[in-house]
């Protein structure tokens, strides 16, 4: 039988206020443990929450930023169960009226674009940590991240693949990222996703028994942990079973998810509304206001890339994942289509791919910032490359040296006479140099052999401090070899 | 000494005829005395009391004081204040210093009152006879045998034994107005939000509110001044331009309209109690004011629907007692699960652990409309009937308690009979109303008995002014208990 995977997920936002949701002690990573625990968050007799209204103002920047519906009234609940990093014995979270109800997502996958519905999200305050390790015998509890306020994301039950699970959390994380609510700093635990995965025949219209996956705190982990789940539910259901209701573990280290705790087992919440706490009241003036804040979306900048910049749906997506990038790359085509408005489209998308490699690994080898090289620079030197002015060779050159913080393009292949040789009678004249200097290797290439073709080339180009046009040398070269 | 008013002891302050010293040394003497007798404290801290006391003469020294100067204040224990043993009546927190000062007590700290300990009560405010206190009941002062109501038992018998000049309490279902009543003193609950209930234990957090004991109106009022005001660390308080609760108090109170519902003098009312809240009608219409008979439909099911929301709320308030960060803990357990079960069995009284199952019975699954939400829609009736009442009337009167005060262990085997004692009580808190207590008479056996006056939302200056009208007529409020005098 075929079978169709079904997927929905819940993602935790760690909203970046600079205090916790419900008190004021700092909600930074790291500190020693307990340090940042006030007597709110530790639950001291007599404490009261107070609401953060940073983190309001996130949900509402979130809401606007997906088309959702603010809800202009929502209601704080108390979620009891007893842990004990879960000081008051109860979470304060949103129930049965969050702040924000629906609104879309549109992911990119296998170069289309699909819109992924979301039920709601709402706000609620992280537990503390349990440490289990280290105490011989005993536990340990950190309470720094009791209170941090958190937006949880609920989908529908929309992807249908653990590819289009990982492409809606990564639209996810680089949506909250873009309208600074959340660092997406996902081992810090800022951006976290549990899956709901189940099964069902093809052709079938009603869904099956699901389970709820944890603990899936990479985007790779969440592939894994969702691809193997489907595994285990087709082999369960081929085999006569039934898939039973129940919340799994992914462990990363035995790539398996194993049953944390059944239906039966699930706990009653005992959810109602926090008497501590007012119904949250937010007015038309507010959200219009913090609309007002919000800056271009990814999504607009995506459809300007395709529609304007011919672009596909998956070089838009990576071009947009974050605002800065986003930004720098809209000035740079920009810029670049203004240089080269007689170029054919296909050479200088090529050319920018190729600069586009360049920058990411000079990104990934020293930590440099995107923003530091002018978008300016990169499309000159795109152009200077598209017109034949430099090698791509040489264009590597220029490009350390903007790196180096020297921005103007025609001034460094000037100054330094990086300009290609593509006068004809120069290359033939090294040409013949090289031939007559390099006899083994003619030898070599008239028996056949390719590779001899190219050290004769690389000879050339040595000969030239790599400015020869390259095409030339070929082409005189090949002519004189075989003349 | 003995039977000055907080307006008397703040003159005599004032005048420099005694010093805050001496009158601390009084009142502890007599805390340590007729107090340990009583059970009225279940703490003291006499180092810190004198050390108030000191500063507080500096303070009238330097022309400072307020009318709380020097005035020495017995807090119930379920408000926390800053290096103080605060047990809330309880084994539980029998070994907790609170950290932080309760707003109430930062409030009656900066007006200089000077803190006489802490008083006795009903574990977690869960009763209404003090009986369910960790720490054994509190007698009544006018007759040993009695309870003195609850949950604010110390604080009113306090009052009563002239102890202290002044108290505070807590009212969730009747927790300051009914021990009031039956110790025969003052005690005040104000509109919900009135009092920031920051630093003050939680039972049920909807209608837990806290209020001033004294034992005249105009102390009331003096005391209140001190305690209300808004509190940004409390979400519930309420956010209203600072008023003087005596400001009204002169007031005459000709063309008054009395409303009372005819539900308070149905079945159940003692006629004791009965014949001394018609005297003080009668007292009333002599003073100018005009009775109308009201309804108030619904009150009867205030009971029922309190035992829904208050257990419902307290089921989830009490869950951080758990035996992790703070507070009492087994000693001997096996898992973490153990642990918890062996921790609140043996921290929980009786009592306690009857509203937590209750409160976690109604919040279950299955069973949350039928009665968490059932209760709430109910509640709104409540406050509905009071809100039609006070179009047609200023203020209701009946009485606190149904009875006067009953023999300690009268009761204690039948929780209904032991709730029923808040009936007329309980509908206040679930309307978020204010409503006070005052001594209007003695019964046959020479208990005292409490008239109730409800007011409408932040009426407490009218209703003080009610009872101080009351009380220029009559002396019900400056009878002490026999041997208090001796």
């Amino acid at each position: 039988m075929k079978w169709e995977t079904v997927i929905g997920l819940e993602t935790h936002v760690q909203l970046s206020t600079a205090s916790k949701i419900f008190s004021g002690a700092p909600t930074a990573f790291g500190a020693a443990p307990n340090t940042q625990a006030s007597g709110v968050d530790i639950a001291l007799p007599g404490v009261l929450p107070v609401l953060n209204k940073g983190a309001v103002e996130r949900a509402i920047r979130f809401g606007l930023a997906v088309n959702a519906t603010i809800n202009r009234r929502s209601v704080f609940a108390r979620k009891n169960y007893f842990y004990p990093d879960l000081p008051k014995g109860y979470q304060i979270s949103q129930y049965e009226l969050p702040i924000i109800s629906g609104g879309t997502l549109d992911i990119v996958i296998g170069g289309q674009q699909k819109t992924v519905r979301l039920t709601r999200a709402h706000l609620e305050e992280d537990a503390g940590k349990s440490l289990h390790e280290d105490f011989r015998g005993m536990s340990g509890v950190d309470l720094n991240r009791a209170g941090t306020p958190l937006l949880e994301v609920v989908s529908e039950p929309d992807m249908r693949s653990a590819a289009e699970a990982v492409a809606y959390a990564k639209m996810l994380h680089s949506l909250v990222r873009w309208i600074g609510i959340c660092d997406g700093n996902m081992q810090e635990g800022s951006f976290r996703c549990d899956a709901n995965v189940s099964i069902r025949p093809m052709e079938s219209k009603t869904l099956g028994t699901r389970c709820e996956i944890k603990n899936l705190n990479s985007f790779h982990f969440l592939e894994q942990a969702i691809a193997f789940e489907v595994r285990r539910q087709i082999e369960v259901l081929e085999d006569g079973g039934i898939v039973v209701q129940e919340t799994r573990l992914y462990d990363p280290d035995k790539n398996e998810t194993r049953t944390m705790r059944s239906k039966e087992d699930a706990m009653d919440y005992r959810y109602f509304p926090d008497p501590d706490l007012p119904p949250l009241e937010v007015s038309e003036q507010w959200i219009s206001e913090i609309g007002k804040t919000l800056t271009e979306l990814p999504g607009k900048y995506r459809k300007r890339f395709v529609e304007e910049y011919e672009f596909t749906n998956e070089m838009a997506y990576v071009l947009t994942q974050d605002k800065i990038r986003a930004d720098h790359f809209d000035a740079f085509w920009r810029r670049l289509l203004e240089l080269t408005s007689n170029v054919d489209r296909l050479e200088r998308v090529q050319a920018a791919n190729w600069a586009m490699v360049k920058i990411g690994a000079a990104i990934n080898r020293s930590g440099l910032k995107i923003e530091t090289l002018p978008p300016v620079s990169l499309a000159t030197l795109v152009a200077r490359i598209l017109d034949g002015t430099i090698s791509h060779k040489i264009a590597e050159e220029v490009f350390g040296i903007i790196c180096a913080g020297e921005y103007n393009v025609d001034a460094i292949i000037d100054e330094r006479e990086l300009r290609q040789i593509s006068d004809a009678g120069i290359i033939e004249k090294i040409v013949a140099q090289v031939i007559a200097a390099n006899h083994k290797s003619v030898e070599e290439f008239k028996a056949g052999k390719e590779k001899a073709f190219n050290a004769l080339v690389g000879h050339v180009m040595k000969a030239t401090q790599g400015k020869a046009n390259p095409a030339q040398v070929n082409e005189l070269l090949r002519k004189k070899l075989s003349g | 000494m003995l039977n000055f008013t907080i307006r008397q002891l703040g003159a005599e302050l004032a005048a420099k005829r005694v010093s805050s010293d001496e009158v601390a040394r009084y009142f502890l003497q007599r805390a340590g005395a007729l107090g340990k007798v009583l059970n009225v404290f279940i703490s003291f801290d006499e180092e810190k009391t004198l050390t108030q006391a000191r500063a507080a003469d500096a303070l009238i020294a330097a022309g400072k004081a307020t009318p709380l100067t020097g005035v020495p204040i017995a807090h119930k224990d379920i408000f926390c204040a800053k290096g103080w043993r605060t047990t809330c009546g309880s084994k539980m927190l029998s070994n907790f210093t609170a950290p932080y000062d309760a707003h109430v007590i930062e409030r009656c700290n900066a007006a200089g009152a000077v803190m006489l300990g802490k008083t006795n009560m009903d574990e977690f405010a869960m009763g209404s006879s003090n009986e369910t206190s960790f720490y054994g009941p509190v007698r009544n002062p006018w007759n040993m045998e009695t309870v003195s109501g609850g949950s604010s038992g110390g604080s009113a018998a306090a009052i009563a034994a002239r102890i202290a000049p002044a108290a505070t309490g807590t009212d969730t279902g009747g927790s300051i107005r009914q021990p009031a009543a039956l110790s025969g003193v003052c005690g005040l609950k104000p509109t919900y939000g009135v009092c920031s209930r920051y630093g003050m234990i939680a039972f049920a957090s909807s209608l837990d509110q806290a209020g001033p004991f004294a034992k005249t109106a105009e102390d009331i009022a003096l005391l209140l001044n001190a305690m209300a005001g808004f509190d940004a660390r409390d979400s519930t308080s309420l956010e209203r331009a600072s008023e003087d609760y005596t400001r009204d108090l002169a007031q005459s109170i000709k063309g008054l309209r009395i409303g009372l519902p005819k539900e308070f003098f149905a079945d159940g009312i003692a006629p004791d109690v009965a014949r001394a809240i018609e005297q003080a009608i009668a007292e009333f219409k002599k003073l100018g004011a005009v009775v109308i008979e009201v309804s108030l439909p619904n009150m009867k099911l205030s009971v029922p629907v309190y035992y829904v929301l208050a257990p419902a709320e307290a089921s989830s308030n009490l869950a951080r007692y758990d035996g992790v960060r703070y507070g009492y803990r087994a000693p001997a357990y096996g898992d973490l699960i153990d642990m918890y079960k062996k921790t609140r069995a043996q921290g929980f009284g009786a009592e306690v652990k009857r509203r937590i199952l209750i409160g976690t019975y109604v919040l279950s699954h299955g069973y949350y409309d039928a009665y968490y939400l059932k209760a709430q829609k109910l509640r709104r009736l409540i406050a509905d009937d009071f809100v039609n009442v006070f179009k047609q009337c200023d203020v209701i009167l009946g009485p606190t308690s149904p009875t006067t005060a009953f023999k300690i262990g009268e009761k204690t085997a039948d929780p209904v009979q032991m709730y029923l004692s808040d009936i007329y009580t309980i509908a206040v808190n679930l309307a978020g109303l204010p409503g006070m207590s005052i001594p209007c008479g003695f019964d046959g056996n020479d208990l005292p008995v409490g008239l109730q006056i409800i007011g409408n939302y932040f009426a407490e200056a009218r209703m003080l002014n009610i009872a101080h009208q009351y009380q220029q007529a009559t002396d019900w409020h400056m009878r002490m208990p026999p041997e208090t005098a001796a």
